[in-house]
């Protein structure tokens, strides 16, 4: 489902977080996990910032948490999102622990209808042929 | 026992570039070099003397050749807007240690080319281009609001009292011929003002525009015969958690918790010693959340910490006495000129703006994405 005319940033697959991307491309929410302290950590990296180790591994995550915090972006952050505007982005708290960046879809932008806190879960937004974007929606 | 680098150096010189805030004809070097010969014309030394350099944005390489400097202590720490802050605890070191005796540390951004930071693109290294740029985290607005929301609903912080930050630092930018922005406001002003990412409106953000600065400090063996007073360095403290917002272990406490007590420390000073802050204030936010995260206030405290006009003319703790980045000027990286305000208070050349009996200042500068701080104690005696 590739957009021939997507013009937002595209991140870029390396050796390092090529399975990262994969699960997101397969709508699957894969974090590196480290086998030492066993915890997950974001964003994908080969150390665990956590305890140090290198023994690190993948896992899939449930792909539920809430939200953090989040902010309307009202002005576009650069031309090729002027026509998103107003829209909703957030740092979502896995339930797994890990924090990451993100945006809210499947609510207004409205201050009055997020709220820090929010239940949430993961939807994916396929932006290219190999890259599908982690976004979250409220719970029903 | 006092710190061993307690008073090990002298702030000797500060000045801004010939020109601040619209400089459409001026490349960023121009503006470093502007700022590094006012600056020190305003020591009293000569360029010859200068054996340690340090800036950010740029390399100190390109600084030094065009100014025809050859320093045997180099420092391009490039953390953000602290680096400048940053960079005097480093020519403390260095002076302390006998690396060095003058260090001339320069800042410079114009529109017209080099000094601005790039925004993303296909660097793989650059991990907020991975994982912040695509959902629309593009430029400090987004982070910062992001952080402020946190502290907002976790406190219950308002947008009104976020505004009051504005409001007093207009009032100073008033009394300041080099601001910028000098029409008074009221809290409604802000409020009112274009809308950028909530909860940030365009007033609670700070300025873009072309400037430069610089400063020179210098030993204290070398600060005996300066043309003006000096101002010692007390302190110094720096720390940095994260660079990504997302990735920050607290949105609602800034490396400042550790810059902070590190530098007062150092100093041997309380709260209750500091006549004057400078607070880097990139946004309303920054200025909140840096008072609570060097202790003025408890956690959860800064919104009334920052209102009734404590922060003002005539208020109990006079801070951003210059405008500050938000109404006096701001051209990326601000650090420099929390520092060169800092000393003309301390020095007593501030005009209708001085604050009676400055004896000591406490800057706090802040880079990144809240991520990296610099905090100084100085004085004037």
């Amino acid at each position: 489902m590739t957009t021939p005319t997507y013009t937002k940033p595209i991140p870029m697959i390396t050796p390092e977080n090529e399975r990262y991307w994969q699960g997101c491309k397969a709508h699957e929410l894969w974090l590196r996990y480290c086998n030492r302290c066993q915890k997950p950590y974001f964003y994908p990296r080969d150390v665990c910032p956590l305890c140090g180790g290198r023994d690190v591994t993948w896992r899939r995550m449930s792909g539920r948490g809430t939200i953090h915090t989040f902010a309307i972006a009202q002005r576009a952050p650069s031309p090729a999102f002027r026509d998103d505007v107003p829209f909703i982005i957030a740092i979502v708290e896995l339930e797994e622990g890990p924090r990451m960046m993100t945006n809210i879809v499947g609510v207004a932008p409205d201050p009055a209808a997020v709220r820090v806190g929010m239940p949430v879960e993961v939807v994916f937004e396929d932006i290219t042929e190999t890259i599908a974007l982690p976004k979250f929606k409220p719970v029903a | 026992m006092a710190h061993p680098l307690y008073r090990g150096a002298v702030i000797a010189g500060v000045d801004e570039s010939d020109q601040i805030g619209n400089v459409p004809h001026k490349t960023s070097l121009q503006l470093h070099a502007e700022a590094a010969m006012n600056a020190l014309a305003d020591a009293g030394i000569d360029k010859s003397e200068v054996d340690g350099i340090a800036t950010a944005g740029v390399s100190t390489l390109q600084i030094a050749e065009y100014l025809g400097i050859v320093p045997r202590y180099t420092d391009g720490t490039s953390v953000g807007g602290s680096s400048f802050v940053i960079h005097v605890g480093h020519a403390l070191e260095a002076i302390h240690d006998g690396r060095a005796s003058v260090v001339l540390i320069t800042h410079g951004e114009g529109h017209l080319g080099g000094g601005r930071r790039p925004r993303g693109g296909e660097d793989p290294s650059n991990l907020a281009a991975q994982y912040e740029a695509p959902f629309g985290v593009l430029g400090p607005p987004y982070a910062y609001a992001l952080a402020c929301m946190r502290h907002m609903a976790q406190y219950g912080t308002t947008k009104e009292q976020l505004a009051q930050i504005a409001v007093q630092e207009r009032q100073w930018a008033a009394m300041n011929p080099k601001a910028l922005m000098r029409d008074p406001i009221t809290v409604e002003d802000v409020l009112n003002s274009r809308p950028i990412c909530y909860p940030f409106n365009l007033l609670d953000c700070c300025l873009v525009t072309d400037a430069g600065g610089a400063c020179v400090v210098v030993s204290p063996e070398r600060a005996r015969d300066l043309k003006k007073k000096p101002v010692w360095v007390l302190g110094a403290g720096e720390a940095h958690d994260h660079a990504m917002i997302s990735q920050m272990p607290d949105l609602t406490r800034t490396p400042a918790q550790y810059s902070g007590p590190a530098a007062m420390g150092m100093a041997g000073v309380t709260h209750d010693d500091i006549d004057l802050c400078m607070i880097y204030d990139s946004f309303t936010y920054t200025v909140l959340v840096t008072f609570e995260s060097l202790g003025f206030c408890k956690p959860g405290e800064g919104g009334a910490f920052v209102s009734n006009g404590r922060l003002g003319p005539g208020g109990a703790l006079p801070t951003n006495t210059n405008g500050g980045g938000l109404s006096y000027t701001h051209p990326g990286m601000y650090g420099m000129f929390l520092i060169i305000e800092a000393v003309r208070q301390l020095r007593g050349e501030c005009g209708a703006r001085q604050v009676p009996n400055a004896r000591i200042a406490l800057v706090n500068g802040t880079g990144g994405s809240l991520s990296s701080t610099g905090t100084l104690i100085l004085a004037a005696d």
